[in-house]
């Protein structure tokens, strides 16, 4: 990749070497990615990257405590590394002691810890991009013009302290998301998924997915706003499951600032919040779902410490059978909170007791009803009921007597996820799933159910197809 | 003092890699090929409850080279500033190119553009903020939250201050050589309370918009802080206790604080041409202001004048040469309620030549040496009236209605249509008054339609830069900083909705 001789173990150690505060943390992230993108079924904007990040947690004893100070930046040289140190350093110096103060974890080293950063190139879509093309060709034949992006990138993780601590981990994330039109540009679907390494992504099965919910949409039936029989699909439940996970801070609530808050004081723990069956947990080691195994925090806040880097993490449950379990947690607000330190777990499962079948299965069930593609530009409207507002997007089917019989006009809703948690009339099993809205950018990790809600609020109707 | 670009900067060796990466894309047969040096500094501060929560700071350093070769795009980026790794990143940029181009079936054009030598910009800002000593920043965005937790209503309070330093050089095979710096910062605070009684939480934060400017910004330039903070606890204490409202039409007069916000949602993103070609579909989506109705689409009133610019002193999203080497504007968008404009970068002035003279408006931007310029918004603004029209004006002319102040929820579907907002206050108007607050309060339309029920603007006294930092848009996604001015403004019959009754306990 590069003609110099640094590695991210040798910047770790030379930054180790070089702090002149009582303690540091040093993270090293090495990332590679490569991306597609197309339009108008013409590729558009296409790339790869490489970029090496470096973090550094200054920790200072002041008469009052511990200080800290964090400098991140971009460094692949000694004299980089040597800057963000001593800046780190400056930092905890002139800084007061922190509220969040704990000692630094001791030290394990990782077996694979001597091991390079595990790189990613374009030629990770040696088998799809020619499908890509022809998939191309197939849907311009047909009228269909596609829209999408794939992406893959692996960031390689070393964290090292001067309390011992030599951790790796190798992050590999990849997703595809493809929209189809019509030729008149009236019908819209959408197809997309996670992938950690693009051996099980399929362009033309993509399009073909997407021939058949055009197909669909063939016949279009106009619905005003109302509550409607809806089945949301994994991506979407996976969509409102998200924003229940990272609102879910357990300083903020024990403060009175959320919907995990107990009226009066305190925070909801202990207390049924779902109907029972309910399974909301984080396991760095759930199967296709693998994450980072102990927490890396550039910055304090409610929900990380840098106090914290390298705490061990394993699986938690927020909520269990229907009972909340858990908040987010640092040591700092376990403290407060009087609760176990459960930091937060880059993935996230939703099960449901007896859950079974799949959408197909839930759509069958249906008299009349609606069956929906995915959710968008979802936004918090209140934090003490956790009332969400969003979108419906790229299909918004009809069911009839079991059957998908038309495409209906999208809607805005308003809903909490706490809420649809407790109002579900039905569960399919829990498939991998991937989140529209926050699934690109920022959590791709997911696996949920299919829901039936008997009663879903759309506000209002949307003109957008 | 007229700031001066960072001499850390300029120290850096740009203008060789630059050179390099140019002449080696151009050896493996590159149309075009541009070079892209970035240093963005950035520091956050966050303090809650009078207690320094986190302070961090972190800086992206890199380069890019983007390349047209074979009719395809092919872009790469990388960290390692030698000249050795300058000529492999153009090689991979002409390798991605080459994938690309058996499936690119429209070939890659730009708009031709003057050839800029050697030139340089700098921002409008007195002290750049990342020189002030972090503990002086602590001290005085802890002083806010002391200040604010003294009033018994406040039970909690936070304070951040987020600034920017973005450092830039863009060179081309033609001969354009850019250097430009620019300073941006967002202070925030918000107090927070529980009435005792009813259980019913709530917040109250700063109207303060995040500005193009420096450190004075918190010192008193542009800005009362003394007296939004003395003003908030109390403001906070009456919403505790305010009435629900009952949901219905009512007319609506907002300020520009709550404004730019759907200024920027209904009518920034919906001009972007690339999301009205299609190019954002799959991500944030089109644009119902197709291009076949440019100089037809009744956007709203006639009342409505909306202008594009990147030249507005302060704006975020201001800049004197954009990321494709192209000089920054101002130009109509809506005129007397059409539409008669459209943002738009160099491949989007090539398809559409007919547009701004066959050129580019200056709209390309991307956000880190790692992410390919795209077409990014422009500061969009609606204009103020002639008159010297001010709040009391407007709210005199308003039976039943609500004065909407500050912003706080927003979304909008993906073709612009269907939009619903909530704000941080909203104080009744009867018989043309204004009254106390109520609460649970958002409101929901149709962007024409909404845009259509303009029925009068204030005066330039008015009219306030309002914007944020977040704009999300691309895939890989990519944030942009943006402004938007506008003057307070009268709608009528806007759909009220209560959000308590929204919120799906049956």
């Amino acid at each position: 990749m590069t003609t110099t001789t640094w590695t991210p173990q040798s910047l770790v150690e030379q930054a180790l070497a070089t702090t002149t505060a009582n303690h540091c943390v040093v993270i090293v992230r090495d990332t590679t990615a490569a991306n597609l993108r197309w339009a108008n079924n013409t590729l558009t904007t296409n790339g790869v990257t490489h970029g090496v990040d470096v973090t550094v947690v200054s920790v200072v004893e002041h008469p009052g405590g511990m200080a800290s100070g964090s400098v991140s930046g971009s460094a692949t040289t000694q004299a980089q590394v040597a800057g963000l140190v001593a800046a780190a350093d400056a930092a905890a110096r002139a800084a007061s002691p922190a509220e969040d103060a704990q000692p630094l974890v001791a030290g394990q080293e990782s077996p694979d810890w001597e091991q390079p950063p595990v790189p990613t190139d374009i030629t990770v879509f040696d088998r799809f991009a020619p499908a890509l093309g022809e998939a191309f060709g197939t849907a311009g034949a047909a009228g269909r013009t596609l829209y999408g992006f794939v992406s893959h990138a692996h960031t390689t993780t070393y964290l090292g302290s001067t309390t011992g601590l030599r951790l790796r981990h190798v992050q590999p994330t990849g997703h595809v998301g493809c929209t189809g039109k019509d030729r008149s540009l009236t019908r819209s679907a959408w197809v997309g998924g996670a992938t950690r390494d693009f051996s099980d992504v399929d362009a033309l099965a993509l399009e073909a997915e997407l021939a058949q919910r055009l197909a669909w949409a063939e016949r279009q039936v106009d619905l005003p706003a109302g509550r409607y029989d809806t089945v949301l699909p994994p991506t979407a439940v996976a969509d409102l499951m998200i924003d229940a996970y990272w609102y879910a801070g357990a300083r903020t609530a024990h403060e009175g600032q959320s919907a995990y808050s107990r009226r009066g004081g305190g925070t909801r723990i202990g207390e049924r919040i779902a109907r029972p069956g309910v399974t909301l947990y984080s396991d760095p080691h759930e199967p296709h779902l693998e994450c980072a195994p102990f927490v890396t925090a550039a910055t304090s806040d409610n929900e990380q410490s840098v106090f914290d880097n390298g705490l061990p993490l394993g699986r938690t449950d927020w909520i269990a059978d229907g009972e909340l379990r858990a908040l987010l947690q640092t040591r700092h607000s376990a403290g407060l909170t009087e609760q176990p330190v459960t930091p937060y777990v880059d993935n996230l499962v939703l099960s449901v007791e007896g859950g079974t079948g799949d959408i197909d299965t839930m759509v069958r069930g249906i008299e009349r009803g609606l069956l929906i593609t995915c959710l968008w530009y979802i936004r918090e409207v209140d934090p003490q009921s956790l009332l969400l507002t969003g979108l419906t997007r790229d299909g918004v089917y009809l069911v009839e007597g079991g059957e998908i019989t038309g495409a209906v006009n999208n809607f805005r809703w308003n809903e909490s996820p706490l809420e649809l948690l407790n109002r579900f009339t039905h569960a399919s099993a829990t498939v991998p799933s991937f989140s529209r809205e926050w699934g690109d950018d920022y959590f791709s990790r997911t696996a949920t159910p299919a829901l039936r809600i008997p009663d879903f609020n759309m506000s209002s109707v949307s003109q957008a197809r | 003092m007229t700031p001066t670009l960072d001499p850390t900067f300029l120290d850096l060796p740009y203008r060789a890699l630059g050179d390099v990466a140019l002449q080696r894309a151009s050896e493996l047969g590159a149309d075009h090929a541009d070079f892209r040096f970035e240093r963005v500094r950035y520091q956050h501060l966050g303090v809650r409850d009078g207690v320094l929560q986190g302070a961090a700071d972190s800086e992206d350093l890199g380069f890019a080279v983007r390349v047209i070769h074979r009719g395809a795009w092919g872009f790469a980026a990388g960290v390692v500033l030698t000249p050795q790794e300058a000529a492999a990143v153009a090689e991979r940029a002409v390798a991605v190119a080459v994938v690309a181009a058996d499936m690119t079936s429209t070939p890659v054009e730009i708009a031709d553009e003057p050839v800029h030598a050697d030139v340089t910009w700098v921002s409008a800002y007195e002290q750049n903020p990342l020189e002030v000593p972090t503990a002086e920043k602590a001290d005085l965005l802890i002083g806010w939250t002391d200040r604010l937790r003294r009033h018994a209503a406040v039970q909690h309070a936070t304070a951040s201050l987020q600034q920017v330093q973005e450092n830039k050089y863009y060179a081309d095979l033609a001969g354009t050589r850019t250097t430009q710096q620019r300073v941006r910062l967002q202070p925030h605070f918000e107090a927070m309370g529980t009435d005792e009684a009813t259980g019913v939480f709530d917040s109250m934060a700063t109207l303060a918009p995040p500005v193009g400017r420096g450190w004075e910004y918190l010192t008193g330039s542009g800005y009362d802080w003394d007296a939004e903070l003395a003003e908030v606890p109390e403001l906070l204490a009456e919403k505790l206790v305010a009435p629900t409202v009952t949901p219905g039409t009512y007319d609506l007069v907002i300020d520009p604080s709550n404004l730019w916000l759907t200024i920027h949602e209904s009518i920034g993103h919906a001009t972007e041409l690339d999301r009205a070609l299609g190019y954002e579909a799959n991500y944030a989506g089109t644009s119902f202001a197709t291009y076949d109705q440019l100089g037809s689409l009744q956007y709203g009133s006639p009342l409505m004048q909306v202008t594009g610019d990147r030249t507005t002193e302060h704006g975020l999203a201001t800049i004197g040469y954009d990321d494709e080497g192209v000089a920054t504007q101002e130009w109509d968008i809506v005129r007397d309620g059409v539409l008669v404009g459209y943002q738009l970068d160099r491949p989007m002035a090539r398809m559409k030549p007919e547009l701004n003279g066959g050129r580019s408006n200056g709209c390309a931007y991307a956000d880190s040496p790692g992410h390919i310029p795209i077409q990014r918004m422009a500061n969009v603004s609606l204009q103020p009236a002639a008159e010297d029209i001010g709040l009391e004006d407007l709210v005199g002319q308003v039976e039943n209605g609500l004065y909407v102040v500050g912003d706080k929820s927003w979304s909008i579907d993906m073709q612009r249509f269907n939009f619903q907002f909530t704000g941080q206050r909203f104080f009744e108007i009867r018989d043309g008054r204004l009254g106390g607050q109520v609460r649970d309060v958002a409101y929901q339309a149709t962007t024409t339609e909404f845009w259509g029920s303009l029925a009068a603007v204030g005066g330039p006294a008015t009219w306030v830069l309002g914007g944020a930092f977040n704009c999300g848009k691309a895939q890989p996604g990519q944030v942009a900083a943006v402004s938007h001015g506008c003057p307070v403004s009268l709608f009528r019959d806007v759909r009220i909705l209560n959000t308590n009754d929204e919120g799906g306990a049956r």
